[in-house]
């Protein structure tokens, strides 16, 4: 495509993995789809590269490329792919067979479908180094437990003898890698391996990478959306955009001086916990990559875009030794860089109380009268005695990792699930015994919007049908009505009237989730519970999803219940927080409060477990013992003993700590039996001394 | 790259892409190849036939295929063809409308006891576990024995006998898509429990319903044969491929085009219909590849 102006100098062979300007198209029936372009990438013994890049960036097909494992409708028109200096591209079969899995080891997205469901975990390592390595029964089982040993699986004898589905996500992931790493492979590539996870287990596996850096002379190419796990763990890093590497160096450069226009709008977008910034939205969206665009990738959604970006090719540019951009106004951006501005504090004024739970509990699969009689059948207790008050003009945070019940509480408290035990009031009105006009009165002024977009709109109705639908149920409005507030409020969310008559599934993640959102305010709500609203959207459309319901928030005082595991959404837009664990409220106040001490030991170890932009920060993180406990069968006394830090002893094992005010002026409450003096170290505080 | 997650849409905007996905399948082609000429054809009935199904032309019996009579005679002198023909109306009527019936209970039945789940599930499948337990050709038989013996009583037994099997395709199908997202979201605009099941629900749990209609007219044609084979159901002198084939047996020696015929014209109905399924099947299940463009 075009002449890189930069060329390595050295020659190519010293490296352990170098690309060159590779090309990747697949053929699709209506043409072709150019995922890749001039994309080059070198890669050294010992070193961490990380690729990052928004979804359909093209990141785990370089992978794919890499390893050669593009599905059959793949070609490579140009480029090359040298291991150890060798053109992988003409490899034969059983070539690749030999460098696949025993030099080269890929671990893939997704561990809990990587792995097979039927097999035992120590027979789908053994396989591998089987197939590989020509060596005694007992070596190989020593291998199995020395690559076990390596990814810290506690208790190996134990594990290799389990299936897949016994282990938790995290430790999934670890037996993945240790299948990669049972050959001693040259060259490791982890695709988002920890995506998915829990940030405690995402800390502890970010730890794992790390040490297996400085362990092993491996080059490990590591593929991931989130810049924070790339900050801490890669040494330079390629930014990727709509199959093209927009910009490379060593992560220091990228981070603190990033000089490329996507670059720096990434970095702006992208939530931080140690400042509030206002987020900025990347305006636009990833082009499709049917027909690419004569000039720069980007230039469409770029704020230093000119004339001459629109035409010709966009070469490669130094900004110093081993720092490389493509962009021909790179200069202009690093001057005047495109930041996150500081977010104004917002004033809330909480009025009346819309919707309050008291003690609300919610048990799963409580089992038949049989099963009950015959065995001590044990429900899943996803929430276990609750309260929680939204009032109007507030936005509400519930925080907590995947299995804490937030979610279930936020349905339970709008009653799409039946309450196992408690009260759950609409303005001071018992929800089980609402008259039918005051029920109508709770569905219109109460409305959900959900994390998957795709699946939250019907397939089968068009967007204006789906806008239009609250409106003929709550409104009086005749048709025409209607269909000026369906433009209106489409106009409201930033989409184009065009999209009216079209479907969902032919709309994009993003516009799904704003008609998502047209639809819960079309009647006015007074409070909407958002459910994990931006977790399935790319940053850049997260920031603009954010920003929209802030300014809706706004036009129409409406209350928020947001349900989120991610902190940094959370504090974008909240004004209180209640942070879960295991179906309970163990701290709940004010933004500030949660977020600075006193702290309960759990909100303290979430907090610091999320990974920073700043690749200086090293910080005292806080790593988790274990897993979460079965929600079948939770632990005695406070809920987090068994994993909590600063367990201080038997109280702790027998006594359930009741949520304390420590602060009566916000209402700051935590749930720990600790005092003062262990709660209100700051965050910094390394572990040892807590 | 839209994940297009929903190309089986029966929605107007969709229809001429379904329509080409359809004809791009060899299976729904040949399968409506086979059919279409039979449907026409036999609905044409009398109008297309070369003779009176029912005059007999006791001088040219057990006539050989070819010449004067196409197909030949039976043991009585009545022209084959025009039998297999107007046989014909007769299995696709009952093929059609007792797959319709077994619908119009079956997909609110399963629809109900997937959506409303716990005591109601359990009620109506135990329901429909009772009347899967009895062997079809027995039920039918049974309700047969009990109510005369014309078209519509054996239409209706034969809907009935497939009432559970498409509520419970219906109510697998249901099962999932309860607990999409945007039944959810319409749970909390309070929408009535019918607007649910047949405005959210129904027209996503179509694709799975239309292919078991399918492939329930073949196997309704099949039972409809065989009832008559046996004596219950259409009885002379009307032509009915099964009462043909019951006839035909006495004579397979002699004249084994007599069999061949009818038996022919079954298996090629249930054929076809059966490939429309599968066919129907490929390109409406996204799970297949069919959803993909």
């Amino acid at each position: 495509m075009s002449q890189q102006t930069v060329r390595q100098a050295s020659n190519q062979s010293d490296h352990l993995l170098s690309v060159d300007s590779l090309d990747v198209e697949f053929q699709v029936p209506d043409g072709s789809i150019q995922a890749l372009r001039d994309v080059s990438l070198v890669l050294d013994q010992g070193e961490t590269l990380g690729i990052a890049g928004e979804s359909g960036s093209g990141k785990s097909t370089l992978a794919l490329a890499i390893a050669r494992y593009l599905d059959n409708n793949a070609r490579v028109p140009n480029g090359t792919i040298e291991f150890k200096g060798r053109n992988m591209l003409e490899f034969t079969p059983r070539e690749l067979a030999e460098v696949r899995g025993n030099q080269i080891a890929h671990v893939a997205q997704n561990a809990s479908k990587a792995l097979n469901p039927s097999m035992r975990v120590g027979a789908q390592i053994r396989e591998s180094i089987e197939l590989h390595q020509d060596v005694s029964d007992d070596e190989v089982r020593e291998r199995v437990f020395d690559a076990l040993d390596q990814v810290n699986i506690p208790d190996p004898e134990e594990t290799v003898t389990r299936f897949p589905h016994e282990l938790s996500g995290g430790q999934q992931q670890r037996v993945l890698i240790a299948m990669g790493l049972a050959c001693n492979p040259e060259l490791l590539i982890l695709d988002e391996p920890t995506t998915g996870l829990d940030v405690t287990t995402q800390a502890k596996l970010l730890d794992l990478i790390k040490e297996l850096k400085t362990g092993a002379e491996v080059g490990i190419l590591l593929i991931t959306h989130n810049l924070g796990v790339i900050a801490q763990i890669a040494d330079r890093v390629n930014i990727l955009y709509a199959g093209e590497m927009m910009e490379k160096g060593p992560v220091d450069d990228v981070f603190t001086s990033p000089s490329n226009p996507y670059t720096q709008a990434l970095l702006a977008t992208t939530p931080e916990l140690n400042r509030t910034k206002e987020l900025r939205p990347i305006p636009g969206g990833i082009p499709a990559l049917g027909e690419i665009p004569n000039g720069c990738i980007f230039a469409d959604r770029c704020d230093f875009a000119t004339d001459e970006c629109q035409t010709g090719d966009i070469d490669v540019e130094a900004v110093s030794d081993d720092h490389e951009t493509r962009c021909v106004n790179w200069q202009t951006a690093v001057d005047n860089p495109i930041e996150a501005g500081d977010a104004t504090e917002r004033k809330s004024r909480p009025g009346d109380v819309i919707l309050e739970g008291k003690g609300v509990v919610k048990h799963y699969d409580e089992g038949t009268f049989v099963e009950n009689l015959l065995s001590d059948h044990k429900p899943v207790r996803a929430v276990q005695g609750v309260d929680l008050t939204v009032r109007e003009g507030e936005t509400v945070g519930l925080v907590g990792e995947s299995g804490c019940g937030k979610s279930t509480l936020g349905r339970t408290m709008l009653s799409l699930h039946e309450l196992t035990d408690g009260v759950i009031e609409y303005r001071g009105d018992d929800l089980a015994s609402l008259s039918k006009a005051k029920r109508k009165e709770f569905h219109a002024e109460c409305q959900i919007i959900f994390q998957d977009p795709d699946a939250s709109l019907n397939p089968r109705k068009s967007v204006r049908e789906c806008i239009e639908r609250p409106l003929k149920l709550f409104t009086e409005q005749d048709e025409d009505e209607r269909i000026a507030r369906v433009d209106e409020l489409l106009e409201q969310v930033n989409l184009s009237l065009d999209l009216k008559n079209k479907f969902p599934h032919e709309l994009s993640g993003g516009q799904q989730q704003r008609v998502a959102i047209a639809r819960a305010f079309a009647a006015n709500p007074s409070l909407v519970v958002l459910d994990e609203p931006v977790s399935s959207l790319d940053v850049s459309v997260q920031a603009s999803i954010l920003k929209l319901l802030g300014e809706l928030r706004d036009e129409y005082n409406t209350s928020y219940l947001l349900i989120s595991h991610d902190m940094g959404v959370i504090q974008a837009i909240c004004d209180r927080l209640a942070v879960m664990y295991l179906g309970k409220i163990i701290e709940y106040g004010t933004m500030s409060d949660v977020f600075a001490p006193p702290f309960h030991p759990y909100t303290r170890s979430l907090l610091s477990s999320i990974p920073t932009l700043d690749p200086h920060e090293e910080g005292n993180r806080i790593r988790l013992q274990g897993d979460v406990p079965s929600a079948r069968n939770p632990p005695p006394g406070c809920s987090f003993q068994t994993r909590c830090p600063q367990k201080i002893g038997d109280v702790c094992e027998t006594d359930e700590p009741e949520l304390v005010e420590t602060n009566q002026e916000t209402d700051h409450c935590v749930a720990c039996h600790l005092d003062e003096s262990g709660t209100t170290k700051p965050l910094e505080t390394p572990v040892e001394e807590l | 790259m839209a994940t297009n997650k929903s190309d089986s849409t029966f929605g107007d905007v969709q229809v001429p892409e379904l329509v080409r996905k359809l004809l791009s399948s060899r299976k729904v082609l040949l399968g409506l190849s086979i059919l279409m000429p039979v449907i026409i054809i036999s609905g044409l009935g009398e109008i297309v036939t070369p003779f009176d199904p029912l005059q007999t032309h006791i001088l040219d019996k057990y006539a050989a295929p070819g010449g004067k009579y196409v197909l030949g005679t039976d043991n009585l002198g009545r022209d084959l063809l025009s039998r297999v023909i107007v046989g014909g109306q007769s299995s696709l009527l009952l093929g059609f409308s007792a797959t319709a019936f077994s619908m119009v209970f079956g997909v609110p039945i399963g629809l109900i006891a997937g959506y409303m789940g716990g005591r109601v599930d359990e009620y109506l499948m135990r329901l429909m576990d009772i009347l899967m337990s009895i062997p079809i050709l027995l039920l039918g038989i049974l309700i047969l024995v009990a109510l005369p013996s014309s078209l519509i009583n054996v239409i209706f037994a034969i809907g009935v006998v497939f009432v559970p099997r498409i509520g419970r395709v219906t109510r697998s199908a249901t099962l999932s898509v309860s607990q999409e997202p945007y039944v959810m979201a319409a749970k909390s605009r309070g929408e009535s429990t019918p607007y649910i099941l047949f405005q959210e629900i129904l027209p996503n749990v179509m694709a799975p319903i239309v292919v078991e209609a399918s492939v329930r007219v073949g196997y309704a044609i099949l039972i409809g044969t065989s009832l008559s084979f046996l004596g219950l159901g259409a009885g002379p002198p009307n032509a009915d491929w099964g009462y043909m084939i019951a006839t035909a047996r006495n004579h397979i020696y002699e004249t084994p085009w007599f069999l061949l015929w009818p038996s022919l014209a079954l298996l090629l109905t249930i054929m076809a219909t059966n490939l429309l399924g599968d066919g129907l099947n490929d390109v409406l299940d996204p799970r297949t590849g069919g959803g993909r463009l």
